[in-house]
């Protein structure tokens, strides 16, 4: 990453080990587990022991009061809700239909966008300055910003809509319209970070195989397709899984622009929306307990295979 | 290879059309913080309107705003700052001994679902009366910044050769006083790039602070919904509020563009 030139000399260096006392030199023979000690403290007591608690609730019956006991019920949770096609069967598959139809759209544009990009042109600075902006942008100011534009009464989108003669249309607020105008705004924000990462992708490949192609009489889709895109295909499961991990786990603009429960329908009630209903609305802790190992264990499959994938890709 | 001026021409137009469809939404909503509530409904008035400090007034002076920005500033630096304590000597440990599972615990952050921890931080700290005050937001962001600066600094401590430390061995210095005299001195624009990160999340972060910070420890994601009622919503007042929460930090970075970019690319064109 850096490349370092004039290593700045310690002063007075020489001879500090014989007459170091005990404690420093104890502390510099354990330096490996000091450094590493108390982040990997923090990391237990805050997310391996919670997690490991999370599993257990997700065995009792917890509900109500945090202070109210709670029984070992087994698996009986898990028969509830894997039966449960009220609720979470129907958010699994919006969970998986945002993820995948958003990655879609943000895979294609990023790289489309990072191609136009590759190469040095004047005005470049400025095309990067403009996508890094919605990649900082608050998330819920995202989702209020959008709930306004696409407001179907006084929001822009209905208006533009109007010049060109369509109808005006409802948006977030209808039912089945809801879900597809939540994955655009996660499109608009997060494709940006799939451009940034393909564009570092593009940027250290070697020139050589595209001069190779090239003098081969290689036109620029084939370059494009036997070339790049092989060599860039490592980056792009890396984007793959880096976005779709968190696209799994889109909870702001959802609760910004729909609120509680995913809306009135549950149009765009994700599993990590359902599950947080579960457990703050509700106080569901045991059922929601559950559905979360559940959405983990489904985070950590897709993950795996993409890595599997990764590493073919690398061969 | 010079491109073709036909490349040129559609290049422009494309990206011209990129920019615009990602910088004219942000421009709207701050065009709508400077409207009256009576020109935001007036779909006449979209673009010529005469502008009011009306709800930035109402933003700061009524709403605590300038307590929650206090609030949010607090929140993010300190976990930023813990992080970096706790974080950077990990990343270094990891990269120098190749401590692979360690650093897969602590990536593992990355993936859980933040309402998974949430449920037994919220049993925990009830418990504990201590939801609602600053100790659990600020432990509650590290739990994002952590993960961070230590996948961050990883990255950077491996490209960091280890000559330079075996050479002030050579010099006399012990390893810890390698690492503070020369790695860490070395490592300044790396921890400045998991730093901006660390502090940029934990800016925008709103499901913890949802619910576990409480009316005095409020952060700006959360104290946005003060302007939406169930009945109606005060269109001015929350487009003030959300440029009041977005705007400081695309400011920032813009000025440290850079860090930012090999922040949010670390790692993702390396083995």
């Amino acid at each position: 990453m850096a490349t370092v030139t004039n290593p700045r000399r310690a002063p007075g260096g020489a001879g500090v080990m014989p007459d170091t006392p005990g404690w420093a030199r104890w502390a510099n023979d354990h330096r490996k587990w000091l450094f590493a000690t108390p982040a990997m403290a923090f990391v237990a007591a805050l997310i391996v022991i919670p997690l490991g608690w999370t599993v257990w609730l997700s065995l009792t019956d917890a509900e109500g009061s945090v202070r109210a006991e709670s029984e070992f019920i087994g698996f009986r949770n898990y028969l509830d809700v894997l039966s449960d096609t009220d609720r979470f069967w129907p958010a699994v598959g919006r969970t998986a239909s945002f993820t995948l139809v958003a990655l879609a759209f943000e895979v294609v544009l990023g790289m489309a966008v990072a191609l136009l990009l590759w190469r040095p042109f004047k005005g470049q600075k400025w095309v990067r300055v403009a996508i890094l902006m919605p990649l900082v942008a608050t998330p819920v100011a995202v989702g209020m910003m959008w709930r306004l534009i696409f407001d179907p009464n006084i929001g822009l989108a209905n208006q533009v809509l109007g010049w060109v003669g369509i109808g005006p249309q409802p948006w977030l607020a209808g039912q089945h319209s809801a879900l597809p105008t939540t994955i655009f705004i996660d499109v608009w924000q997060w494709t940006p970070m799939v451009v940034l990462i393909l564009l570092a992708g593009l940027t250290s490949l070697s020139e050589e195989p595209q001069e190779a192609a090239r003098i081969d009489g290689a036109s620029t889709w084939q370059r494009f397709r036997h070339v790049t895109l092989p060599l860039l295909m490592p980056t792009v499961i890396v984007a793959i899984l880096l976005r779709g991990i968190d696209a799994l786990k889109t909870f702001d603009i959802l609760y910004a622009t729909k609120g509680k429960g995913g809306g009135s329908f549950h149009e765009v009630e994700t599993l990590n929306v359902y599950a947080y209903g579960l457990s703050f609305d509700y106080n569901e802790y045991g059922v929601s307990s559950t559905v979360l190992i559940l959405f983990f264990l489904i985070i950590i499959g897709s993950m795996w295979a993409l890595t599997a994938r990764r590493k073919e890709a690398k061969r | 290879m010079k491109a073709s001026p036909a490349y040129r021409l559609f290049r422009v137009v494309a990206l011209t059309v990129v920019v615009l469809s990602l910088i004219a939404p942000l421009l709207w909503m701050i065009a709508a913080s400077f409207k009256t509530n009576v020109d935001i409904y007036d779909t006449g008035k979209a673009l010529v309107f005469s502008p009011t400090l009306d709800n930035y007034a109402n933003v700061l002076k009524q709403s605590h705003y300038a307590q929650f920005i206090g609030n949010s500033l607090w929140v993010a630096f300190a976990a930023t700052v813990l992080s970096l304590i706790l974080g950077v000597p990990a990343a270094y440990s990891m990269s120098r001994f190749s401590m692979k599972k360690s650093a897969l615990v602590v990536l593992m952050a990355r993936v859980i679902p933040g309402v998974s921890l949430l449920v037994p931080w919220y049993y925990v700290f009830s418990n504990l009366q201590m939801v609602g005050g600053f100790t659990v937001l600020i432990l509650s962001h590290m739990f994002v910044s952590l993960p961070l600066i230590v996948y961050i600094m990883m990255g950077f401590f491996d490209g960091l050769p280890e000559e330079l430390e075996e050479a002030a061995l050579v010099d006399g210095l012990t390893h810890i006083g390698a690492f503070r005299r020369i790695t860490l001195p070395l490592s300044v624009p790396g921890i400045a790039t998991a730093g901006i990160l660390s502090f940029i999340f934990s800016w925008n972060n709103f499901m913890f602070a949802l619910v576990l910070s409480g009316a005095n420890t409020k952060t700006l994601p959360v104290a946005i919904f003060d302007f939406v009622g169930y009945a109606s919503i005060d269109w001015g007042g929350l487009m003030a509020a959300a440029t009041v929460v977005t705007l400081p930090i695309m400011v920032i970075a813009l000025f440290v563009q850079k860090y930012v970019v090999s922040g949010l690319t670390a790692g993702a064109t390396k083995g």
